[in-house]
């Protein structure tokens, strides 16, 4: 078994990876990629806790994993049609060049 | 007697029980790790050997079915042709495109082949003769299903080719829709036997009516229509006639796999196989009654030589399938998943649940099948059957 | 903590962290995204090393089969350009650096559970089943109709402009 302090700390470098690919990308599917790294390592953290917690006969933690998981996949899709929607548009996936709502 | 019955059907576990002792003196974890490859070697063994004898075949069954011979000049009846076929695979110059990505091009046919081989290994071949028995092994099936998209995308992007590009898409297209009714219909089977093992679902189709009639779920209505979803569905995934568009040679000339040459493409080929093996072996284990014997007075023959000439049978009919059917457009081929095969599909587990529900009496196998039957007559109403089959006239060159 | 039962745990955190790395920083978006499906199959391994094998396997059904074809299919019918930007944004990257040394410093301020879990009967898909239609029935409604709001949504938003 893996020591818990081992996976948490996998879990939050990969967290911070994902932020990093949302804050340092210009393109919009990279940004959607980043998001979906940082919900991984929210579910990778949350079966963590469920496994060492002091109640794993109560399967909590692996339940809201799956239901992240399932409203994961349903915002990826949305996310990833407003990107196809919008390149329809404006041609581009740059975020910088989205900005015509700026006052 | 009895003991030498049950010894050659177990004569495969008994073999690598031997095997393992030999390794007595070891520890645990070493003896672990042989036995998982011994499993391995075995599965993979077999399948190369059944992969290699199924490329004759299948060549030397369509040639019969357009009237003329096979192969038929290496070895006794061109049996040794996978022989020569695999020396000249392995000869051939690997030519990559220029502009192609060589990373992902490389790691496209061995992404390919993984999934395939290791959804082989869930299926139970024989009585205690699985390779590897999980708790969830139809959802490890279908988790390694699913990889398999991703590595025609890599192969047809990996290319730097318009018709690669357009090949891959439709195969993905046509495997991502065919997922839902592939996994739907498995849905009533694993409703009625309670569990996603394979080996129980195996167990749940034990036993005989009066000694003679089985209690496969393909004899009942919900399964016959499941099985016949499941087997179509299957076909579409290992991209096989009439649903090869993606890599139909007058269309696209091999689709995805255009770019690949040499061993690269036989590896293609044998991931397709493979794949075709495992839907069936899982269409067996399902629906046909995994490695039981159809009556109660022919379970002297051992199981796994049940299991295999099912499998054959159902291979056999893919073959066939491929000789006798054109090919369908690939705008139909959707429409046929979302619209005709995924309400089916949900019709299978209405019918399924109607039937366990009255315990298997006459009134629920009535129920089930009406329901099947009705929602099939409807659905075919609805979707444009009222082409009036009209008297074919020919017309001639003047 | 013996060599036996730690080697699996690093050599998963290492494929999922240098996936999850190479999907950030690359600059060629087909590469990213495949490293991205590497990070996922790393992080579906960590499931089944903790014992929750369905969630593992339901990582790989929907996040390797369905998440990551989605990127791709994104990829493809979008089109962006894979030339070398204007250069990488530093201060994302501190930002994003300081985000996991706050992590990092919380995690070492809090006192874990050490030592072995507790142990439990194996986590049987029969079990998630019971529990998901009698304590989690709500939740999987709730789910079950946003999933349909997000099927009809993109089928919406992604759908040809009728003129």
């Amino acid at each position: 078994m893996a020591p818990l302090a081992g996976v948490i700390a996998v879990s939050c470098v990969l967290f911070s990876l994902g932020l990093l690919a949302v804050v340092t990308r210009r393109d919009a599917i990279f940004i959607l990629i980043g998001i979906e790294m940082m919900l991984a390592a929210g579910n990778l953290n949350l079966v963590a806790f469920w496994r060492y917690g002091p109640h794993p006969e109560q399967i909590t933690g692996a339940m809201m994993a799956i239901f992240a998981m399932a409203i994961a996949a349903g915002e990826t899709a949305i996310g990833l049609a407003l990107v196809i929607s919008v390149y329809r548009h404006r041609r581009t996936t740059q975020v910088e060049e989205l900005n015509t709502l700026k006052g | 007697m009895t003991r030498v019955i049950d010894g050659l059907d177990q004569i495969f576990v008994i073999a690598k029980a031997f095997l393992l002792s030999l390794l007595a003196w070891a520890p645990d974890w070493v003896v672990q790790v042989v036995s998982s490859f011994v499993n391995i070697a075995a599965v993979l063994g077999v399948f190369l050997v059944l992969f290699a004898l199924i490329s004759v075949f299948e060549r030397k069954i369509l040639a019969r079915i357009q009237n003329r011979y096979g192969p038929n000049r290496v070895g006794p009846w061109g049996l040794l042709q996978p022989a020569a076929d695999g020396i000249k695979m392995l000869v051939k110059e690997d030519i990559v495109p220029g502009g192609a990505d060589k990373a992902v091009h490389f790691l496209a046919p061995i992404a390919m082949v993984a999934p395939a081989i290791l959804a082989l290994g869930v299926i139970p071949y024989g009585r205690n003769m699985t390779a590897f028995s999980i708790d969830a092994g139809i959802l490890f099936f279908f988790a390694v299903g699913s990889a398999t998209e991703l590595a025609v995308f890599m192969a047809g992007w990996s290319s730097n080719n318009k018709y690669s590009m357009l090949g891959a898409m439709r195969a993905i297209a046509q495997m991502v829709s065919y997922e839902l009714p592939l996994v739907v219909t498995v849905l009533p089977v694993v409703m009625i036997a309670g569990s996603l093992s394979p080996d129980r679902i195996v167990d749940a189709q034990s036993g005989y009516l009066l000694e003679i009639i089985p209690k496969w779920f393909v004899l009942t209505p919900w399964g016959a229509a499941a099985f016949l979803l499941f087997f179509t569905a299957g076909l579409v995934e290992s991209n096989r006639t009439p649903f090869d568009l993606p890599e139909g040679e007058s269309e696209l000339v091999a689709g995805h796999m255009t770019e690949y040459s040499g061993f690269k493409y036989a590896t293609f080929f044998m991931a397709e196989y493979f794949g075709m093996f495992a839907v069936n072996g899982m269409a067996v284990t399902l629906f046909l009654g995994g490695w039981h014997a159809p009556c109660a007075f022919l379970q002297f023959i051992p199981s796994w030589i049940w299991f295999f000439s099912k499998l054959s049978v159902l291979l056999f009919t893919c073959i066939w399938i491929r000789g006798t059917l054109p090919r369908v457009r690939i705008d139909q081929t959707m429409k046929l998943a979302w619209t005709f095969m995924l309400p089916m599909a949900f019709t299978c587990v209405i019918s399924a649940a109607v039937w366990h529900f009255n315990s298997g009496g006459i009134l629920g196998w009535v129920e089930s099948l009406l329901i099947v039957a009705l929602v099939y007559a409807g659905l075919s109403q609805m979707l444009g059957a009222r082409k009036h089959l009209s008297v074919r006239t020919y017309r001639f060159a003047e | 903590m013996s060599l036996l039962s730690i080697l699996p745990f690093v050599v998963i955190a290492v494929i999922t962290l240098a996936g999850a790395l190479a999907a950030a920083t690359l600059p060629n978006l087909m590469h990213a995204a495949l490293s991205l499906v590497l990070s996922f199959l790393g992080v579906a391994a960590f499931f089944i090393l903790l014992g929750a094998e369905f969630v593992g396997l339901v990582q790989v059904i929907v996040y390797v089969g369905a998440v990551a074809v989605l990127i791709v299919f994104t990829i493809l019918l979008t089109r962006p350009a894979v030339g070398p930007g204007k250069g990488r944004n530093w201060s994302g990257v501190l930002v994003a650096m300081a985000v996991l040394a706050g992590l990092l410093w919380a995690l070492a301020r809090t006192t874990l559970p050490a030592g072995q879990p507790i142990a439990i009967a194996p986590l049987t898909v029969l079990r998630i089943g019971q529990t998901l239609m009698t304590e989690y029935i709500w939740p999987l409604q709730a789910v079950g109709v946003v999933l349909t709001a997000a099927l009809v949504g993109a089928v919406v938003l992604a759908m040809e402009e009728k003129r």
